[in-house]
């Protein structure tokens, strides 16, 4: 956890640097990645804090905490998700991760469950348009943030434009990562409309494939990028 | 009358061609429904306890508290006391409640007793390992390695091998399963999901036709999913126990553990050949370990073979979780012992090993030719003879660049396979057979072959697979599915297709043996004008659909195929650290169906080799005896800014295509390992011994020659 690339959000490194490379002290908060904030944050559980990065340790996150010294839980407690511009009332245990609240309690299963702790991306969410790691998360700290999953990117039967790009690019093969994938690269995306083969391989290191899909994902993601400028 | 061979070339519509697959949309959107994302009503989920110890005796199991925790629905002890755990990971309890969270805290409340008892997890030769974990495997010899050894001019010898490593499948192994009284269901992430109904029914004792698997989509399986596995029956007991369904997916921890190994092969090798490159002797001592269990023998020497030679081979019993058969088993182990054998061979004479291959290429038998054109494919893709050097360092300042080669073979052949193939009289067709997609792309092949068989496009087919209740096929392993689906298809096709003819031949004043499908038509072949649509010709049918059946047919496949693949690779001679420059592979596969789903099998290979070349290793503590990286911070998959640039080139055409259908899942997997630690060699001037070449063993063994590797 101490890699200063963890910190960064999946699929949205601003400047197309290397996320194996240490970044210079510093440098995370001209990028928009603030150490200081990081750390400001204590109080708010640090696997979160990693993932979601400003969102959620900036304004967002201080209202959706307790007030100061009240404690949630450790039963359920009422909990409002608003996913794919619906609200979901739910009741859960304070320490159920969003990625649990969407597969286990409202069966929304784009997101995927497979290294639940943040390494591998499969589980990436948007958060107020920012990829997050749901596995992460705590559904009760993501009260505030418009969630957006694989589900909300397009109707269902149709493709969102990076979707469909996968599809033209075989950037799947046994798919599992595939959403996770699709959902980095949409907010990759947004960050860097006109990205380069190097900002592509080096923002998209937040994801995993174990079956090898690398070169279609790097296609798909340049290839959308085109048709997402085209359309607009 | 339509035949069951494959078309020539120039009669192809579809084969051959490239195609995005069929369940691209389903699966980029998000909406495909794996096994993990079943949510059935009422559903619990089932957690398991697992021993911390390699090796222990268990001695009591107490379930009492964990049975009164919140939310706990069932409890099934899973072992029996008295007898000894083998491997940390092996599981003892399952049970299942209303939340993962309560079946997490329950799981705690479990009270195991253990003896725990001596282990060894070191994945270490048989003389360190001791006689009790060594267990003989097969010694062989041929011609008079004793004599061909004294008469060579130029001996080397070193040794070589590749470590334990898992199958990380993304989506765990597991399950879903539900009870309608005495029927079972279960969707489980399986390669073999026609087998599993019937290891299910056994364990559970309920009659096969009272249960049904399902695996439509599978995240993963590498060879790791063959079976139901301890998990699969104690998830349907407790769901019996319970009367609601259960889902029991492993958790990440578990599934590095206990789901998925490659087992290690190590070997001491010597090599003589004469100063003009011709091999003549290989002599080896190998080991390696599966686990508890003995493991096979490995095919050594690889491809290339020496005729005078002598092979032994034993098993080290190890207390790491068990074997797996891995995408290629043994292959890309002994790729890596035989190639980087032949390499330091090839150096000590010395010798471009491009070279050396070339001259021994009728070592590698009855698919010389391939291996030489391929040989020189590769060389000519890579640009071999401009970038080769020989081995060392080259450049000024630490980044050393070098080349390496590797070939390799595999079999393929078809698994068993049944398929029915219905045309409604609409004109809809749909194929049925009881295969799975494991994301090779065969729900994608499996329309194309119809699609070709009926002179309609892909989409114009329904393929139902992943349901044992269709037509039973095989397990995908060993790279069979293509074969297997790929011939079931065509003959239950075109026996539907030539029922559909006897309908249809009266109205075009034809015999059915005249007919011909092409083109979204049926019509006379030899006066193509005389046609009616697909549409028109099925409506011929009346109310009743055809449904034909055909099965694995052995003349539409082959066996046998090779590869070469060459790797360019830098290395930073301070740090240690290799990047992959550049691969190129040059594979054959008889007759290429997809040439899309077909190369992207191949760059898959590619990646996953790189991953294993340098990155994985299933690491285990030898004072705890556990696994120290069951998780996927630190058993490390290659990402995408590791991967570097590769080329894939088919081998197509005549002399490839007649051989028909022979599956790519595992040959392109098996050379990434061997070619990177040869091109590793070649860039440092040193033999990094074993893979994962790590930053630490490169700087190790250019620590172990000083001189090498320093400009």
């Amino acid at each position: 956890m101490n890699d200063e690339h963890r910190h960064n959000p999946p699929g949205s490194p601003p400047d197309g640097q290397d996320p194996h490379e240490t970044s210079p002290a510093g440098e995370g908060e001209a990028k928009g990645f603030s150490r200081r904030a990081f750390l400001k944050g204590a109080g708010v559980t640090v696997s979160a804090g990693v993932m979601v990065t400003e969102g959620l340790l900036g304004t967002g996150a201080a209202s959706a905490q307790p007030a100061p010294g009240a404690i949630a839980g450790p039963g359920p407690v009422p909990i409002t998700l608003k996913i794919n511009g619906k609200p979901h009332s739910l009741q859960l245990e304070p320490r159920v991760t969003l990625l649990d609240a969407l597969r286990d309690h409202l069966d929304i299963t784009g997101a995927k469950k497979v290294c639940d702790r943040a390494t591998c991306g499969a589980c990436t969410v948007l958060l107020d348009g920012k990829a997050a790691y749901s596995c992460t998360v705590l559904a009760i700290e993501a009260q505030n943030y418009e969630i957006t999953t694989i589900e909300g990117l397009a109707a269902e039967g149709e493709l969102s434009p990076v979707s469909a790009a996968f599809v033209e690019h075989d950037a799947q093969q046994c798919g599992f990562c595939t959403p996770g994938f699709v959902v980095a690269v949409t907010a990759f995306l947004k960050q860097n409309p006109n990205p380069s083969y190097e900002q592509v391989t080096a923002g998209l290191g937040g994801n995993l494939c174990r079956c090898g899909t690398y070169m279609g994902v790097r296609e798909a993601a340049l290839d959308a990028a085109k048709r997402m400028a085209g359309r607009a | 009358m339509a035949d069951y061979k494959w078309p020539p070339a120039e009669k192809r519509s579809l084969i051959g061609k490239s195609f995005t697959r069929v369940d691209g949309p389903v699966k980029s959107s998000g909406r495909a429904k794996y096994s993990y994302d079943i949510n059935r009503p009422g559903m619990l989920y089932g957690k398991m306890v697992f021993s911390p110890y390699a090796h222990a005796n268990v001695k009591s199991i107490d379930t009492k508290a964990a049975e009164k925790m919140p939310g706990v629905r069932a409890v099934l002890v899973m072992f029996e006391p008295g007898k000894e755990v083998l491997w940390a990971g092996q599981e003892i309890v399952a049970l299942a409640a209303e939340t993962e969270e309560q079946a997490r805290d329950a799981a705690r409340a479990v009270k195991v007793e253990y003896e725990v008892l001596p282990h060894l997890v070191s994945d270490v030769a048989p003389d360190k390992a001791g006689a009790e974990h060594s267990k003989a495997g097969s010694e062989s010899k041929d011609g008079d390695p004793d004599g061909a050894m004294k008469s060579a001019e130029v001996t080397s010898e070193g040794t070589y091998g590749a470590s334990v490593i898992t199958h990380c499948c993304l989506e765990a192994h597991g399950q879903v399963a539900e009870w309608e009284g005495e029927k079972l269901t279960v969707w489980a992430s399986s390669q073999n999901v026609t087998g599993i109904a019937g290891e299910f029914s056994k364990a559970l004792n309920v009659p096969a036709a009272n249960v049904e698997t399902i695996t439509q989509y599978m995240g993963g399986g590498f060879g790791s999913k063959f079976g139901a596995d301890p998990w699969g029956p104690a998830c349907a007991k407790l769901a019996k126990q319970a009367g609601r369904p259960v889902k029991m997916m492993l958790e990440r921890d578990q599934e590095l553990m206990e789901a998925g190994a490659r087992p290690s092969i190590h070997a001491r090798v010597k090599l003589g050949a004469k100063k003009d490159g011709t091999l003549v002797a290989w002599d080896s001592e190998s080991w390696g370990t599966s686990g508890p269990q003995g493991g096979g023998n490995p095919p050594l020497p690889y491809v290339l073979r020496a005729a005078n030679r002598r092979t032994k081979h034993t098993a080290v019993l190890t207390n790491i979780g068990p074997g797996r058969a891995w995408r290629a088993p043994n292959h890309p182990q002994c790729a890596v012992i035989t190639m980087c054998a032949l390499d330091d061979l090839a150096a000590a004479i010395p010798m471009d090993p491009l070279d050396f291959f070339i001259k021994n290429i009728e070592l590698t038998g009855e698919r010389s030719k391939v291996y030489h054109e391929e040989l020189l494919g590769a060389a000519e893709m890579i640009e071999w003879k401009k970038k080769w050097h020989p081995r060392g360092a080259h450049n000024k300042g630490p980044i050393q660049r070098g080349l390496g080669l590797s070939i390799h073979t595999w079999g393929g052949g078809g698994h068993q396979s049944n398929c029915n193939c219905t045309i409604h009289p609409d004109g809809s067709v749909e194929v049925s057979l009881g295969s799975q997609d494991l994301g090779t792309g065969t729900r994608t092949i499996i329309a194309l072959v119809a699609g070709e068989t009926f002179g309609l496009p892909i989409p114009a087919i329904t393929v139902n697979i992943g349901d044992s209740h269709y037509p039973p096929s095989g397990a995908s392993g060993g790279s069979t599915t293509v074969g297997g689906v790929g011939s079931s298809t065509r003959r239950a096709a075109t026996n539907a297709l030539n029922e559909l003819f006897a309908k249809v031949a009266p109205a075009l004043n034809a015999k059915p043996e005249e007919l011909e499908a092409v083109g979204g038509k049926v019509r006379v072949a030899a006066d193509p004008s005389r046609a009616i649509s697909w549409k028109e010709a099925c409506a011929k049918l009346g109310a009743t659909p055809i449904t034909a059946a055909g099965q694995r047919s052995m003349d539409l496949i082959s066996s046998g195929v090779g590869g070469a693949q060459m790797a360019e690779v830098s290395v930073d001679t301070e740090t240690g650290v290799v990047r992959i420059e550049e691969i190129v592979a040059v594979q054959d596969c008889g007759l290429v169906l997809n040439l899309t789903t077909a190369q992207s099998q191949v760059f898959g290979a590619l990646i996953m080799g790189v991953t294993y070349a340098l990155f994985e290793e299933k690491l285990m503590d030898e004072q705890t005896g556990r696994c120290l990286n069951p998780d996927m911070e630190f058993y490390k998959l290659a990402g995408l800014a590791d991967i570097g640039k590769f080329q894939v080139h088919m081998m197509t055409g005549p002399g490839y295509d007649e051989r028909g259908l022979i599956g790519l899942g595992e040959p392109p997997v098996v050379s990434p390992g061997a070619a990177i630690s040869n091109a590793v060699a070649n860039a440092i001037g040193v033999r990094v011994p074993t893979i994962p070449i790590t930053p630490a063993k490169v700087l190790a063994a250019l620590e172990s020659a000083p001189r090498a590797g320093r400009a």
